[in-house]
């Protein structure tokens, strides 16, 4: 076993059950299934848990009833929470880099350097809750007495297909610029790589995130993908991570209730790019408010 | 046809304004050619059931050939041409549309059924200044929020609807010509003329052939176009029905998508409303346009200790609302579309009393030829029945009632749509409260129905995706507006 899986004493290590992460508690599929996750090199790491339909139903009802209070809470509190997230992830950099050097096939130095941006894209996301609507709203100079101003309010609930390759850099990248604005998420973690997407839900429920605003499935994802894709009471779809050839019958059915789909571009983006303001407005509506002037 | 007590006598636009072609082709490349299938069919002028003039339909080769002359135009002379060039072109266009502006006024009214006061005080003037407001755009996209340079998607495909024909048209390829794309637009088959009129101002202005391509025909060419794999943008506005299948049509392709779609609006009136304002504000939210609007305020959801004297307030005033021909200055209230669309009102007027709710007009004689809808209010409709969740789109109110701000707000929110609502109070933070909570994408407080393209229009989940007007409105048409 790698140095980074097995501590140096000898001792015997104490494994982890990895569960999903549903409405803020870590629980095991309803199915009762799971399936062998391994490490890049084939090393056996664990088992994950393998959602079934109901799964993503179950969390698709906590994340629409955390929705609202997130999405009212101020964007103050929305960025301390996302701060709070990232010094969480700071903590734990240590257990996430050997969970992503394992999962990726990354060096020790690539896999810190890895959570280091992760840490940093949090603390970047952080900041922006209470600034987007003075960048992307306005004051609309209409001919009248009125006064007009429009600004950015969360979509609702969004559906995410995690980037299958980058398991925490690209997991954080397409997670944060979703519930920095006010939504709730339903994510498929990368289906060969989940481990490192569950650790980061140990980060989130350490970091006064309400229950149900993330939650975060592991399993198949040509199996999940269609039930997030055709789901109701989602507003939104991130196919970032859709399997191979899917991209186009997940729009077809996401338009059964005209959700607001961001296609997948391939080959996977640079995740340490600058990720500019796009995926946040993505997933906003501009709310515009029209109320008379007179005396 | 005058129902109230006053008798007005008849102040008819001149017909006369309107000199029609017998036959009108397509608008491709510059130039009007005939369909190369040779089909044609018949626009008719729905208070009179008169046959207007003969339209032609565009088949796929048409369509084709429309989005070729836009790629060449868009390649040759659009895309490369600086902003400050486009900006006159279009500054032209607005300045022509007012030049015209009541010969296209009485051209809409009478293609559409709508009355003249309206296309004369609202489409008409909204147009030009829509036209106006993004040819100043043109030449300052750099400023805009979109980074340093920001660059067009290519050829856009535009379906618009029938019941603002010219303003829908404008609405669309005034930001997407702004920002150096180049259109195929398709009217709407019930109301094509005011577009083609439209065409005529674009080989005044000496707008280059093919940065504007107008297709007449139905919904099929319509799904032809937005299916051309020389498309790169489709914009839709129409039912959430058809737009589901538009966005099925561009899915697993490169086009982007913006839709506006439907609407089952809220107009909810507290009891420290101004009553008399409000009840101005709920006639012109539902019986403006015959209620053919998208935003239209189709469910009046009143105070419960208010809703009896607001709904009897409410039918004094609809008895003095004037029904007749859309010509005359004194029409309140016009015609319906189309055949069809009278059938669906019809239908679902039908259902509200067969659901138990109790329906209501004001005594009038509907007009002998044409298609005509009374102005019709529905009260004990409860928030199931099919009156209370479906679009109409006509002249038809639903009246529900509630008591506290957080029920009118579940309330509101009950509906799969989200494009508008209405808040009537005199207490400003209940105004914010109501506004913050409701989800859609227009809010209007104390007023209802105002439109103007300086402010971003669009809507919340099934109505729709994507902003029009605005700085906001930009972004359909760029790459990484999103």
């Amino acid at each position: 076993m790698d140095e980074l899986a097995e501590a140096p004493t000898g001792r015997l290590r104490v494994r982890k059950t990895y569960k999903l992460y549903v409405n803020g508690a870590f629980v095991r599929s309803e199915s009762g299934r799971s399936y062998k996750v391994c490490a890049a090199d084939g090393q056996f790491l664990a088992h994950a848990a393998w959602a079934s339909r109901k799964d993503v139903r179950d969390a698709v009802v906590a994340a629409r009833k955390a929705q609202p209070n997130w999405a009212n809470a101020t964007a103050y509190l929305r960025g301390q929470v996302l701060y709070r997230a990232a010094e969480m992830l700071e903590g734990r950099t240590g257990q996430l880099a050997e969970s992503v050097a394992l999962a990726e096939g990354l060096s020790r130095p690539q896999a810190f350097a890895t959570v280091g941006a992760a840490v940093d894209r949090l603390t970047w996301y952080a900041g922006w809750p209470d600034k987007l609507a003075q960048v992307a709203g306005s004051t609309n100079p209409v001919a009248g007495p009125y006064f007009n101003f429009s600004v950015p309010e969360p979509t609702g609930v969004v559906g995410i297909l995690a980037p299958t390759g980058s398991s925490l850099l690209g997991l954080v990248s397409v997670l944060a610029p979703v519930i920095v604005t006010g939504n709730s998420a339903v994510v498929v973690a990368s289906e060969d790589r989940p481990l490192p997407a569950i650790e980061f839900a140990e980060v989130l429920a350490t970091s006064d995130l309400p229950a149900g605003v993330v939650n975060i499935l592991t399993g198949r994802a040509t199996e999940l993908a269609p039930v997030l894709a055709a789901h109701r009471d989602i507003d939104g779809l991130d196919l970032a991570g859709a399997p191979d050839g899917l991209g186009g019958s997940l729009e077809r059915a996401a338009a059964g209730n005209v959700k607001r789909v961001m296609r997948q571009r391939l080959p996977e983006p640079e995740w340490p790019a600058d990720p500019g303001t796009g995926r946040m407005l993505f997933f906003t509506e501009t709310k515009t408010v029209w109320h008379p002037i007179g005396l | 046809m005058a129902f109230g007590r006053f008798a007005y006598a008849p102040a008819l636009e001149a017909r006369a304004l309107v000199a029609l072609r017998p036959s009108y082709g397509l608008f491709i490349g510059g130039e009007w050619v005939s369909p190369q299938d040779g089909g044609y069919f018949k626009t008719v002028s729905p208070s009179s059931e008169e046959v207007l003039a003969e339209v032609a339909e565009a088949g796929p080769a048409d369509v084709d050939r429309a989005v070729r002359a836009a790629r060449r135009a868009y390649e040759d002379a659009w895309g490369p041409m600086p902003g400050k060039e486009r900006a006159k072109y279009l500054y032209r266009v607005a300045r022509a549309i007012q030049e015209r502006s009541r010969e296209l006024a009485v051209l809409e009214s009478l293609d559409n059924g709508k009355p003249i006061k309206e296309s004369r005080d609202v489409d008409v003037p909204l147009a030009a200044a829509h036209f106006f407001y993004y040819a100043g755009w043109a030449d300052k996209l750099a400023h805009a929020g979109y980074g340093p340079d920001p660059q067009p998607l290519g050829v856009a495909a535009q379906v618009v609807p029938w019941n603002f024909p010219l303003l829908m048209a404008a609405w669309k390829l005034a930001p997407a010509l702004a920002t150096g794309n180049t259109c195929v637009l398709k009217p709407a088959e019930t109301t094509p003329l005011s577009a083609l009129v439209l065409a005529e101002i674009f080989q005044q202005a000496d707008l280059p052939p093919g940065v504007v391509n107008i297709v007449t025909g139905a919904g099929g060419t319509g799904a032809t176009l937005v299916a051309h794999p020389g498309v790169d943008k489709v914009a839709f506005t129409g039912s959430t029905e058809v737009g589901k299948q538009v966005q099925q049509a561009v899915a697993g392709t490169h086009k982007r998508l913006t839709l506006e779609l439907g609407g089952k609006a809220a107009n909810i009136v507290f009891d420290d409303a101004p009553l008399s304002q409000a009840v101005e504000g709920i006639v012109n939210g539902i019986f403006f346009n015959q209620g053919h609007v998208c935003c239209a305020g189709s469910r009046l959801l009143a105070q419960e200790d208010i809703a009896d004297g607001l709904v009897e307030a409410l039918k004094r005033r609809l008895s003095t609302l004037r029904m007749g021909d859309p010509l005359d200055k004194n029409t309140d209230i016009g015609a319906i579309n189309s055949p069809e669309q009278l059938a669906k009102i019809q239908r679902l007027a039908a259902l509200g009393e067969s659901e138990g709710a109790e329906r209501w007009s004001p005594a009038c004689k509907l007009p002998e030829r044409g298609y005509w809808f009374p102005p019709t209010v529905f009260t004990n409709v409860s928030p199931a029945q099919r009156i209370a969740r479906e679009e109409i789109f006509g002249p038809v109110l639903s009246v529900l009632t509630f008591r506290t701000p957080e029920e009118a707000v579940e309330k509101a929110n009950n509906t799969t749509y989200g494009l508008s609502a209405g808040v009537w109070t005199e207490k400003g933070s209940r105004t914010l409260y109501m506004a913050s909570r409701i989800k859609a994408g227009v809010v209007w407080a104390n007023t209802y129905n105002r439109f103007d393209p300086s402010s971003p229009f669009g809507g919340f989940r099934e109505s729709g995706f994507g902003r029009e007007g605005g700085r906001q409105g930009l972004a359909a048409y760029l790459q990484d507006g999103f």
